[in-house]
C-alpha cells in the first residue's frame, strides 16, 4: 500500500462541514483520555461543561461576557492574517485601547453617555490601531519582522501599564491596589440584562463582525486587502498600493483589539489594572484560526472557546477535575481543525503498489 | 532509424483528473539513437505524459516499458521516480535543479553516492571527462554553478543525467533560455548523443527547432495523439495544423506608420538591482510601432519592464510619458494614464489565483467609477465586464466567478489581454506575451497586439522567441549586460545579427557580411 496526496481544486460545503464536525468529535474523544486519567467519566464531564456554559441565564451571560473580548481579538487576528500581516500583538493593543479609554473616560471629558461612549470607543480603537500601525511601518521601512515586534511589544505594554497603575494613574481610593482611577458613569457600557455581566461590548463585537464581513465582500478596501493578502506581487503589479493597504489593515486589526480593551474596562471592570486580560489577545489568534479567518466564523469560535473555559470552571467545581482541561479542549480542537484543513486542501489516496518487474 | 531497438515504450497511457482526460490511450516508442520531438498545445497532455513516465503521477491505464539489461522490455513500476532514474531515464527540467553554491562536478555527483565517499572524486571526474569527450558537452567542472552561464548550467544538467547512465534523455523546453547560437550548439550535442545511442525526447513549442533537430515528431492534442510524422517529410504548416486541429490563420503584418513618441527612456539607469540593472538606456516608443526587445534573459529586460510597469524608478535619467517626466509614477498612475502592461510571469504577477476571473479583470480599475461607487464594489458591472471579456477574448473558464488559478496559462494570458486592451491603451508593454502558449493562442495574442498597434498604440514586445519578435516587431533593440543598442528596422535584420548582438557584439556595419 502506498499513500499519495493530490491537491483539491475545490472543497465543497458538505465536506467542510463534515471535516469541522469530525474535528470536534475527535477533539472530544482525545480529551476523554485525561478526563478518565483524572478519575472522571467523560460523558458526565462534558455534560457538566455544557450545563456550566449554557445551562442557565447566568451561565449564558458568563459565556457571552467571556466571548466578547475574544470576538474582537479574534477579528483583529482574522483581518490581519488574511492580509498576511502577522499581528501577534493583540494583547498589547488591548491594553493600550483600555488605557486610552481610561485616559479619555475618567473625567477628562464630561459628555452625556450617547457621546461619551462613542468617544471612549474611538479613542480605544485609534490607540490600539496605532500600536499595530507602528510595527507595520517599521516592517515596511526596515524589513523588521512584525511577529517579533508585536510579540515583544506585548510585554513592553503590560509593564508600561503596570508602571502607570502603580504611579500616575493609581486610584487614591483603591486601598493600595494597583488599579487606575475608575471610569465615570457616563463612559461605562450599559448591561444588556439587569444584574448579569453581559454588556454592550458584545453588540460592538457582533457589529464589527458584520462590518468586516460586508467589507471583505462589498467594498473596494476589502477587495484590495484580499488581493494584497492572496498575492502581493500581482496586487502591486495591478496598481494596488500595497503598503497603504497594509497600514489600513494594521489600523483595523489593532483597533479591534483596542476595542476589546475598551469593552473590558468600560463594560466589566470599570478601571484599568495589569491583570485586565487573561491572554485574550493570544486566545484571539486561536479563535481566528478555529474560524478559518472568517468574520462570522470568528463569532462562533469565540463563543465556543468562551464556553469551554466557563464550562470547564463549572465542571471542575462539581467533579474536582482540574479546569486546565479547558486548555486541552481548546488546544486539541485547534490541532484537529488544522489537521482537518489539510484534508480540505488535499485528497488522500491509498493505492496498492504494483510490484516492479 | 526504426530498425534500432526500442529503448522506451509507452503503451496506451490513460490518465484522468476527475472529468478531464489528460492522456487518452497514448502510445509511443522511442528507439535507440533517435530524437523524438513532443509537440502540443498547452494542456495537450505533454507534461502529464512526462510526469507519468518519470513516476510523478500514476496512470489509470497502460504501462511504461524500458529496455532492460537483458534486452527485453521491462515494465516500470508506476509512481516511482526512483525506478525511472534507475531504469536510465534522465530529465532536464526547464527550470534547472542545481545547487548554485556547489561546483559543477559536485552537482553531477550529488545524490548518486553515500554521504561518506572518500576518494571517489577522481573516479567520478574520470567518468564525467569521458562523457564530455564523447558528447562535446564542454564545461568547466570546478567552477561554482552560480558563476556559470545559463547554457553551461544546462550542460551540467545534461551531464548529470548522462552520469547516471541515462539511456533516455528528456528535455523540457531546453532552448527557452538560450541565444540562437547556444541553441545551435545544443542541437549539435544532441545529434552527437543520439549517434552514440542515446534516445532523446525533446519537448518544445518552437516549430523551427523541432524541424531542425528531431528525427520524428509526435503531436499531442487535447490528451490524444494527433499525429506522428517523420521530420524529413514534414513542414511547418502541417505540424501547426495538427497541433490545433484546424488551419491556423497566418498573422499578417502591414508595415508600420510610426507617429509621435509616446514613451521615452532618456539616459535611464537602474543601479543595484542585480538582474534588473540598466545603464544609460535610450529608447523611444512611437505611436503605431512595435519595438522588439531581444536579449538573453537576465540582461536587463526585467529592469525595462519594471520601469514601464511602475515597479521601479530610474536611479538616474528620465522616463517620459507623452512628453512629461513620469520618473516617480506608481503602477496605478501608469495604468490610469493609458499604459497597458502584460507581466512576464503571468501566473505570479498577473493574477490573484484565489480571486475570481471577474475580480482579476477589474483589479487594475477597481477604484474607477466603472467598478465602484463611494468605496462599494459594483459587482454587477464587474460581472458584466467579465462576461463580455470571456466571450470577446475566448477565455476558457467555467464563468466569471471561477477562481483564476483554475485557468490554464493561455487563458490567463487572454484574461490579462482582456483586462489591459479593453481600455484602448496608448502604450503597451508585452513581456513574453506568448511564452508557454499554444500556436492557436499565440496567433490570437499576436493579432491583438498588431490590432492595437494599427489603432495607434506604441508597443514594446520583450521576448526570448526570435520568431515571435520577427513576426511582430517593426524595429529591434537588443539588450546585453544592461546596455541597450538599436538594431534598426526589422527588414534589414536577420537572426544571426541579432544573435551576435545578444551575445554582446556590436552590430556589424551594414554591407559587410557577418
Amino acid at each position: 500500500m502506498s499513500l499519495r496526496l493530490e491537491p483539491r481544486d475545490h472543497a465543497s460545503v458538505g465536506l467542510k462541514l463534515t471535516v469541522s464536525l469530525a474535528a470536534g468529535v475527535i477533539a472530544l474523544l482525545l480529551v476523554a483520555i485525561p478526563v478518565v486519567a483524572a478519575g472522571g467519566t467523560p460523558l458526565e464531564a462534558y455534560w457538566l461543561m455544557l450545563q456550566g456554559a449554557f445551562g442557565s441565564m447566568f451561565a449564558l451571560s458568563e459565556t457571552l461576557n467571556r466571548a466578547t473580548p475574544l470576538i474582537l481579538t479574534g477579528l483583529a487576528a482574522a483581518v490581519a492574517f488574511r492580509a498576511k500581516l502577522w499581528n501577534i500583538g493583540a494583547e498589547g493593543q488591548l491594553y493600550i485601547g483600555a488605557l486610552a479609554a481610561v485616559c479619555v473616560g475618567s473625567g477628562l471629558l464630561q459628555l452625556p453617555p450617547a457621546l461619551m461612549i462613542p468617544t471612549v470607543m474611538i479613542a480605544g480603537f485609534l490607540a490600539g490601531g496605532l500600536m499595530m500601525v507602528i510595527p507595520t511601518i517599521i516592517k515596511q521601512r526596515f524589513g523588521a519582522d512584525e511577529v517579533v515586534i508585536t510579540l515583544l511589544l506585548n510585554f513592553v505594554v503590560i509593564l508600561f501599564i503596570q508602571m502607570l497603575v502603580e504611579g500616575v494613574l493609581k486610584d487614591p481610593l483603591s486601598m493600595g491596589w494597583p488599579q487606575s482611577v475608575p471610569l465615570i458613569a457616563e463612559a461605562k457600557l450599559p448591561k444588556l440584562v439587569p444584574r448579569l455581566r453581559m454588556h454592550w461590548g458584545l453588540i460592538t463585537g457582533l457589529v464589527a463582525a458584520l462590518i468586516l464581513w460586508l467589507m471583505v465582500r462589498k467594498t473596494v478596501l476589502g477587495f484590495e486587502i484580499r488581493a494584497v493578502g492572496e498575492n502581493k506581487a500581482a496586487a502591486r503589479f495591478a496598481g494596488i498600493p500595497v503598503d497603504v493597504t497594509m497600514l489600513k489593515v494594521a489600523l483595523i486589526s489593532g483597533g479591534l483589539a483596542g476595542l476589546a480593551g475598551v469593552g473590558e474596562v468600560a463594560g466589566v471592570k470599570g478601571y484599568l489594572s495589569s491583570d485586565l486580560s487573561p491572554g485574550f489577545g493570544y486566545s484571539g489568534i486561536v479563535v481566528a484560526m478555529l474560524a478559518g479567518l472568517s468574520p462570522v466564523g470568528t463569532v462562533i469560535a469565540a463563543v465556543f472557546v468562551a464556553a469551554v473555559f466557563v464550562g470547564a470552571d463549572s465542571m471542575s467545581r462539581a467533579t474536582g477535575i482540574s479546569s486546565y482541561i479547558a486548555d486541552l479542549v481548546v488546544a486539541l480542537s485547534l490541532l484537529c481543525v488544522l489537521v482537518g484543513s489539510f484534508f480540505l486542501r488535499f485528497r488522500v489516496i491509498f493505492e496498492r503498489r504494483q510490484v516492479g518487474a | 532509424m526504426t530498425d534500432a531497438p526500442v529503448l522506451l515504450s509507452l503503451r496506451n497511457i490513460t490518465k484522468r483528473f476527475g472529468a478531464l482526460t489528460a492522456n487518452d490511450a497514448i502510445s509511443l516508442d522511442l528507439h535507440r539513437g533517435e530524437i523524438l520531438a513532443l509537440l502540443g498545445e498547452n494542456g495537450a497532455g505533454k507534461t502529464t505524459l512526462m510526469n507519468i513516465l518519470f513516476g510523478h503521477y500514476v496512470q489509470d491505464e497502460g504501462d511504461v516499458r524500458v529496455l532492460a539489461d537483458d534486452g527485453a522490455l521491462a515494465t516500470l513500476p508506476p509512481g516511482s521516480p526512483g525506478a525511472a532514474l534507475k531504469a536510465g531515464i534522465g530529465m532536464v527540467h526547464q527550470h534547472f535543479t542545481l545547487a548554485e553554491n556547489l561546483s559543477g562536478l559536485a552537482n553531477i555527483r550529488l545524490g548518486t553516492e553515500p554521504l561518506l565517499s572518500f576518494g571517489r572524486e577522481s573516479a567520478a571526474r574520470a567518468k564525467v571527462k569521458k562523457i564530455i569527450t564523447e558528447s562535446g558537452l564542454d564545461v568547466d567542472l570546478d567552477r561554482r554553478v552560480a558563476d556559470l552561464t545559463v547554457g553551461e548550467k544546462q550542460r551540467i544538467e545534461i551531464l548529470k543525467a548522462l552520469y547516471r547512465d541515462a539511456k533516455v534523455l528528456i528535455l523540457d523546453e531546453p532552448t527557452a533560455v538560450l541565444t540562437p547560437q547556444e541553441a545551435e550548439g545544443l542541437f549539435v550535442v544532441l545529434r552527437r548523443l543520439a549517434t552514440n545511442g542515446l534516445g532523446v525526447i525533446f519537448i518544445s513549442h518552437k516549430l523551427g527547432e523541432v524541424l531542425a533537430v528531431s528525427h520524428r515528431i509526435l503531436v499531442l492534442r487535447a490528451g490524444k495523439k494527433a499525429g506522428e510524422l517523420v521530420t524529413a517529410q514534414a513542414d511547418r504548416r502541417a505540424i501547426a495544423d495538427l497541433m490545433v486541429g484546424k488551419a491556423v490563420a497566418e498573422v499578417v503584418r502591414i508595415p508600420a506608420l510610426p507617429g509621435e513618441t509616446l514613451m521615452e527612456f532618456d539616459d535611464v539607469s537602474l543601479h543595484g538591482a542585480g538582474r534588473q540593472a540598466l545603464s544609460g538606456v535610450n529608447l523611444k516608443l512611437r505611436a503605431g510601432e512595435i519595438v522588439g526587445l531581444a536579449g538573453v534573459s537576465g540582461n536587463g529586460q526585467s529592469g525595462i519592464a519594471a520601469l514601464i510597469s511602475g515597479l521601479a524608478v530610474p536611479s538616474s535619467g528620465t522616463l517620459r510619458l507623452y512628453g512629461e517626466a513620469v520618473t516617480k509614477a506608481s503602477p496605478r498612475d501608469l495604468v490610469t494614464s493609458g499604459v497597458a502592461r502584460m507581466p512576464e510571469d503571468r501566473q505570479h504577477d498577473g493574477v490573484v489565483g484565489t480571486m475570481s476571473v471577474a475580480d482579476n479583470i477589474a483589479i487594475e480599475e477597481v477604484r474607477s467609477p466603472a467598478f465602484s461607487k463611494m468605496g462599494l464594489l459594483d459587482r454587477k458591472a464587474m460581472r458584466e465586464r467579465a462576461t463580455a471579456a470571456i466571450s470577446g477574448y475566448d477565455v476558457r473558464c467555467p464563468g466569471p466567478d471561477a477562481e483564476a488559478r483554475l485557468l490554464s496559462g493561455g487563458n490567463v494570458q487572454k484574461l490579462i489581454l482582456a483586462r489591459v486592451l479593453e481600455r484602448e491603451p496608448r502604450v503597451i508593454l508585452a513581456n513574453q506575451p506568448t511564452r508557454g502558449l499554444d500556436v492557436g493562442a499565440q496567433a490570437e495574442v499576436h493579432r491583438r497586439i498588431l490590432a492595437a498597434r494599427d489603432r495607434g498604440a506604441a508597443v514594446l514586445v520583450i521576448s526570448e522567441d526570435l520568431d515571435e519578435l520577427f513576426a511582430l516587431a517593426d524595429r529591434f533593440v537588443v539588450v546585453h549586460a544592461g546596455e541597450l543598442s538599436d538594431a534598426g528596422s526589422s527588414e534589414s535584420l536577420d537572426r544571426g545579427t541579432i544573435g551576435l548582438m545578444m551575445a554582446g557584439q556590436a552590430r556589424p556595419p551594414v554591407g559587410i557580411a557577418s
